[in-house]
């Protein structure tokens, strides 16, 4: 085992990746910029290394800056978390020349996998069904006519280097064609640096399943199950959960899947911890979307109901075991359900809400799982990701966690900054979410809907106006309040004027 | 004592009178309901009111000139009432300057609008990147750009002025 591990990494990533090396007892490395010195990532790890200024670019991002900390530090393996370095073969490369390990998979299956044509070459080559289309890049508006022909409107233009959401139109008729061609294009470029666009049949309300798989790179190579995603928002997942309620009706869909997905792994010479990503059409046929060559946001929710600790496969796995898990020894136990929390005001078209935390209140009991980098008085940070913390919960069955996961939320209070606990809290209450009867245009659908007018609790609101007086009476007594100062005399203005 | 607030949009009058100094006990009326309520402060800013014996928590942040409320998961608006300011308030929407603010802090991507340009009510004049992700703000009024300060690659504050439409 590694005695020492840079996490090239921050927020909840880092600290989840601290925690697994604590338990292996391994020691950790944490990297910052400036933006970043007093993070919760940089409290907890037992090293903390300055990798310069805030734009990510410059830290973050910085192969070189990232290299310089571990070898400072006498690191022997990096874990990139997700995002950021963590799908760059350059860096993996750059890891091994240094002599350092690379906590994933190996450079060629990131490439393979990268582009998003070779993928679904390679995977159609292994016998994986892929969304139809097509498997090169366009070269022309009439080779695109054609190929959109061939699959029949409508269609999806989308970037050959994408992913998020970027470089990704849907083009409804032919006359739409032209224009589609040319946004997603320019849009790739700015996104990717590589204007290559292809074409896919847009799928009617599809649901999002993606597979979990593990393998050593000695031979052994199993999946985990699936986590459904379909809840979505700008392509930006919201509320994952395993089993899929899809996995649940049908359960002969959960092998299928795991052994397509096995197969698309093996398929793409894949070790450590990889999700092979489907979409799942009304009749319960599944194309193969893409692979994504790392630690998934969403991995808790198959830690929970499988007991295995990804992170600590990961970072077992590269140090040269291999794996002790048989296809066979995988148990799939209730269920589980992750919500992803976000500093953005729902109320306020979802804009990012950076600032200072003001209070914190974690839920706890039975069956929570907080993954966090965030404290009462830490700044969140304009520069990075507005994801802040990860809420997930574990029942026996599924409407006992989405109860469980309600409960939670409701103990869960962030001030000082916005955050979309309440509409979270919304969302579960849904009658199609209770059902299960999910795909990826469900929150758009819900949000579209004339929000149900929220029930008036007269005695909640008595509480309210009690304590806003209470507060501004104690605001302006002589002794000194404990609330929080106001920000500005305008605001003292204004509270002061509550008081007749 | 007597307030008149505004709950969520919604005219309210709230009377409190202490039922001896210091103890925490409070009889109150808010609009026609009457109850009794014993009250803690437990941390700042959170009290815990005990109302006709039933527990509640709630949790006050000041909010632009008023104060937020949560209360089980749900967030109260709460403001006084200030008949004068309302009048000001709307006068200032149909006629003269008004300042496109930026809703948070982050950079400048983009300026879309010039000096002098006529804009339309609603029409994004920057977009500024915060977290990863670039938002339009738009002008609340329709008129002509007379005061231009966004500029491309600044960093802005919340409520930061980038320009001024009459």
């Amino acid at each position: 085992m590694f005695r020492k591990i840079l996490i090239a990494n921050r927020g909840e990533i880092a600290v989840r990746v601290i925690r697994a090396c604590r338990e292996l007892r391994v020691r950790s490395v944490a990297v910052f910029s400036e933006a970043d010195r007093g993070a919760r990532h940089v409290r907890m790890a037992d090293e903390a290394r300055a990798i310069g200024p805030s734009a990510p670019a410059e830290s973050y991002l910085s192969i070189e800056k990232i290299l310089q900390a571990a070898r400072d530090a006498g690191a022997e393996a990096i874990h990139p978390g997700y995002g950021f370095l963590s799908e760059n073969a350059e860096f993996a490369r750059a890891c091994q020349r240094a002599g350092l390990v690379f906590i994933g998979p190996g450079a060629e299956a990131m490439e393979l996998m990268g582009s998003k044509t070779r993928a679904r070459a390679a995977m159609k080559a292994a016998g994986v069904a892929v969304v139809p289309g097509a498997e090169r890049p366009v070269s022309g508006l009439e080779e695109a006519k054609r190929e959109a022909r061939q699959c029949g409107y409508p269609v999806l233009v989308k970037a050959a280097a994408g992913g998020g959401g970027k470089g990704m139109r849907l083009v409804e008729a032919e006359e739409e064609l032209p224009a589609a061609l040319r946004d997603a294009a320019s849009e790739a470029e700015a996104s990717f640096g590589d204007p290559s666009i292809y074409l896919e049949k847009a799928l009617q309300a599809p649901r999002h399943v993606e597979i979990q798989v593990l393998g050593d790179g000695r031979g052994r190579l199993i999946h985990l199950g699936e986590r459904e995603c379909s809840l979505q928002r700008r392509h930006q997942k919201i509320v994952e959960e395993c089993p899929s309620p899809l996995v649940a009706a049908y359960p002969e869909l959960r092998q299928a899947m795991g052994e397509a997905a096995v197969q698309a792994a093996r398929a793409a010479g894949y070790s450590s911890a990889g999700t092979v990503e489907f979409l799942v059409d009304t009749d319960r046929r599944f194309y193969f979307l893409e692979m994504n060559t790392r630690l998934q946001v969403e991995h808790p929710v198959t830690e929970l109901v499988t007991g295995v600790d990804l992170v600590q496969r990961q970072i077992r796995i590269a140090a040269g075991e291999s794996l002790d898990l048989e296809q066979g020894q995988i148990e799939w136990r209730g269920a589980a359900i992750e919500c992803r929390i976000y500093a953005e005001d729902p109320e306020n078209n979802f804009f990012p809400s950076p600032g200072k935390i003001q209070q914190l209140e974690e839920p706890a009991g039975p069956g929570v799982r907080i993954d966090s980098g965030a404290y009462p008085g830490w700044t969140v940070p304009v520069e990075y990701d507005p994801l802040i913390a990860k809420l997930a919960v574990w029942a026996p069955e599924r409407g006992q966690a989405i109860e469980r996961l309600k409960r939670a939320l409701a103990e869960y209070s962030i001030t000082g900054i916005r955050t979309n606990l309440g509409f979270l809290c919304r969302i579960l209450d849904s009658p199609e979410f209770r059902d299960g009867r999910l795909d990826t245009g469900f929150i758009g659908r819900w949000m579209s809907r004339a929000a149900p007018a929220a029930e008036i609790d007269e005695g909640e609101e008595q509480a309210a106006a009690l304590a806003v007086a209470l507060d501004s009476l104690s605001s302006r007594s002589a002794s000194g309040s404990a609330a929080p100062e106001p920000a500005s005399r305008w605001k003292l203005e204004g509270r002061l004027s509550l008081l007749r | 004592m007597k307030w008149e607030l505004v709950i969520d949009g919604k005219a309210r009058s709230l009377e409190l009178d202490e039922c001896g100094a210091g103890r925490g006990a409070w009889e109150l009326q808010l609009d026609r309901r009457r109850a009794r309520a014993d009250a803690r402060e437990v941390e700042p800013g959170v009290y815990s009111l005990l109302i006709d014996g039933r527990s509640y928590e709630v949790k006050i942040e000041s909010a632009g000139e008023g104060y937020c409320a949560a209360v089980n998961g749900r967030r109260y608006e709460i403001h006084a009432r200030d008949p004068q300011r309302r009048q000001r308030g709307s006068a200032a929407g149909r006629s003269g300057r008004q300042k496109v603010a930026s809703p948070m802090p982050g950079k400048v991507a983009r300026v879309l609008v010039k000096e002098g340009d006529e804009i339309a009510a609603g029409q994004g004049v920057a977009v500024v990147e915060a977290m990863k992700m670039q938002n339009e703000v738009r002008s609340p009024k329709a008129g002509r750009v007379v005061s231009l300060r966004a500029a491309v690659g600044a960093p802005v504050a919340a409520g930061e002025t980038l320009a001024e439409v009459e």
